[in-house]
């Protein structure tokens, strides 16, 4: 929070703030002194402070003088936990299964029988099934450092684990049974299958990533506006008539085609987890398009057009 | 006039108590069939092997349908119950349909009279108390039954299952029963053996948690201390 003073009439602040759970005074600044500096194991990004004990946190961006106080301001804290920033955790989380996928692919020892150790898939579809997979996740790490444009800066720390523990358990298992010595390759349409499954996977890649440079230039860097997304002259963003969130729409596409091309139920199973998880944040996204934009294009479904 | 119009609401939503009540009231006369079942058949015939047998069909269609009222009551309780309760009656599934309907060697072991016995008296504790304090005529005793036999309860029956999963791993090992193998065309194999290991080392962080849930209900409720739960 800022506090402004004018030229003219300078308004003297006093605040209080207060915790959260138990009401205990923590402390009283007449002057303008952060937080941290009485309690230093609270740093900025670990503090929730509010008008209200269970109402929502005050933006880093909110103005003292514009909040609905009285000379005397009462602010109820609550600490957060501990913080990791997201761009930390995205690499964590992506680097992962990148790794993980390579040491089936190479067939380090100790997974599959000692015969096999370092040796390759005599499939061609193994390999092209590595390269996709590598590829995907590689987009994803170069992404989080030169595309996205993060809201918040952190995140709690224990979602580290969690996050963790779904990318790198999927990866692993997925990987396990593409590479594995007695993997069947696919059978109902075979080489067609596999020409369609690639086709669809790479569309869907250009697509998700045109996704993301747009909506990237929907914000100047260092703000934090909100604006609708339209599409652009990329025909991969026309999508945007249809869809509120469309880099969903191509991830899932991404990995349907993945499916198709390695007739794995583990990457199938993925899939689906990730269309229902991405389905919950698309239609959560959707829901705040519509609360905050009074002209919000009403064709627009979250995620499947027309369906979903 | 206006009246005419009004729609009749079903009976459940003017007198929501009585009909979750009359709900947990059929629950407990089915815990109560069941155990009475389980009685006669060992004071007539003095063991219990073949105890499971005749009561199987009857338990495997009361386990069942309490999934349904799962379901049916969740629209009307706190989420967090439905979660616990959830476990329990899938974990409940589990046993009887995967473990003691698959394999018949088993089903006259003693651990399976012991979780059978525990799980018996729990629900018809359990299910009595719902009901009573849905009436609001809510005697002590049950009262004191429902936050107090517990403590013994389920470290019984989480033995009992434990011990019926245990024995019941050599014949699942040499049927190889539930399981598939590569290479097929899904590229996925499944080991029902592996999978019941992971069950059984499951039941170490899970079995806490649900110990520690009902002991903390019992010092709010019996004892009335206030606890400060952990926000979200």
């Amino acid at each position: 929070m800022t506090s402004q003073g004018s030229r003219k009439a300078v308004v003297f602040f006093e605040v209080e703030i207060l915790d959260a759970k138990t009401k205990d005074k923590l402390c009283f600044l007449d002057k303008v002194r952060p937080l941290h500096k009485y309690y230093p194991q609270w740093y900025a990004a670990r503090q929730s402070i509010r008008l209200d004990p269970k109402g929502k946190s005050l933006k880093d961006e909110d103005v003292l003088q514009h909040l609905p106080v009285g000379t005397t301001a009462t602010f109820y804290f609550r600490d957060l936990g501990a913080q990791i920033s997201w761009v930390t955790v995205f690499l964590t989380e992506y680097g992962g299964p990148l790794l993980l996928y390579l040491m089936f692919y190479f067939r380090v020892p100790f997974i599959y029988a000692p015969k096999y150790d370092f040796t390759t898939s005599k499939h061609w579809v193994v390999h092209l099934a590595c390269m996709c997979h590598s590829f995907h996740y590689l987009k994803r790490l170069l992404e989080t450092l030169f595309v996205h444009r993060f809201s918040h800066g952190t995140m709690p720390l224990r979602n580290i684990f969690k996050n963790c523990t779904y990318y790198w358990g999927f990866a692993a298992w997925m990987a396990y049974y593409i590479n594995h010595p007695l993997y069947t390759p696919p059978t109902i349409y075979g080489e067609q299958q596999v020409r369609i499954a690639l086709i669809i996977f790479l569309f869907c890649q250009v697509g998700n990533f045109s996704i993301h440079i747009a909506l990237r230039n929907l914000r100047p860097p260092g703000s934090k506006t909100r604006k609708i997304p339209y599409p652009t002259k990329n025909p991969f963003t026309w999508i945007f008539l249809l869809v509120s969130c469309p880099n969903y729409t191509y991830e899932l596409g991404s990995w349907f085609g993945f499916t198709l091309m390695t007739q794995c139920l583990p990457v199938a199973f993925f899939t689906a987890v990730g269309f229902i998880q991405m389905t919950v944040w698309a239609k959560g996204k959707h829901r705040s398009y519509l609360k905050e934009f009074r002209d919000y294009p009403p064709l627009r479904s979250p995620i499947l057009p027309f369906v979903l | 006039g206006p009246s005419a119009h009004r729609q009749q609401s079903p009976t459940k939503h003017r007198y929501p108590s009585l009909h979750k009540s009359r709900g947990r009231g059929t629950t407990t006369s089915r815990w109560l069939v069941l155990a009475m079942a389980m009685m006669r058949f060992y004071i007539q015939k003095g063991t219990h092997k073949g105890l499971y047998k005749s009561i199987a069909r009857t338990l495997k269609f009361f386990q069942t349908i309490a999934l349904v009222e799962v379901v049916h009551c969740a629209i009307g309780i706190v989420r967090t119950s439905v979660i616990v309760t959830g476990v329990q009656v899938c974990s409940r599934i589990f046993m009887v349909w995967f473990i003691t309907n698959s394999i018949k060697q088993i089903q006259n072991e003693e651990s399976v009279i012991l979780f059978l016995a525990v799980w018996t008296f729990t629900e018809i504790t359990r299910y009595s108390f719902y009901t009573f304090n849905l009436l609001n005529h809510l005697p002590y005793f049950i009262k004191w039954a429902r936050y107090n036999m517990f403590i013994i309860m389920y470290p019984l029956g989480v033995a009992g299952e434990l011990l019926t999963i245990y024995t019941a791993l050599p014949y699942v090992r040499k049927t190889g029963m539930l399981s598939m193998r590569l290479p097929n065309k899904y590229n996925v194999s499944f080991d029902y053996y592996y999978f019941l290991v992971i069950v059984m080392l499951s039941y170490i962080p899970l079995f806490p948690q649900l110990y520690f849930h009902m002991l903390r209900q019992r010092r709010k409720v019996l004892l009335g201390e206030i606890i400060v739960e952990k926000d979200e």
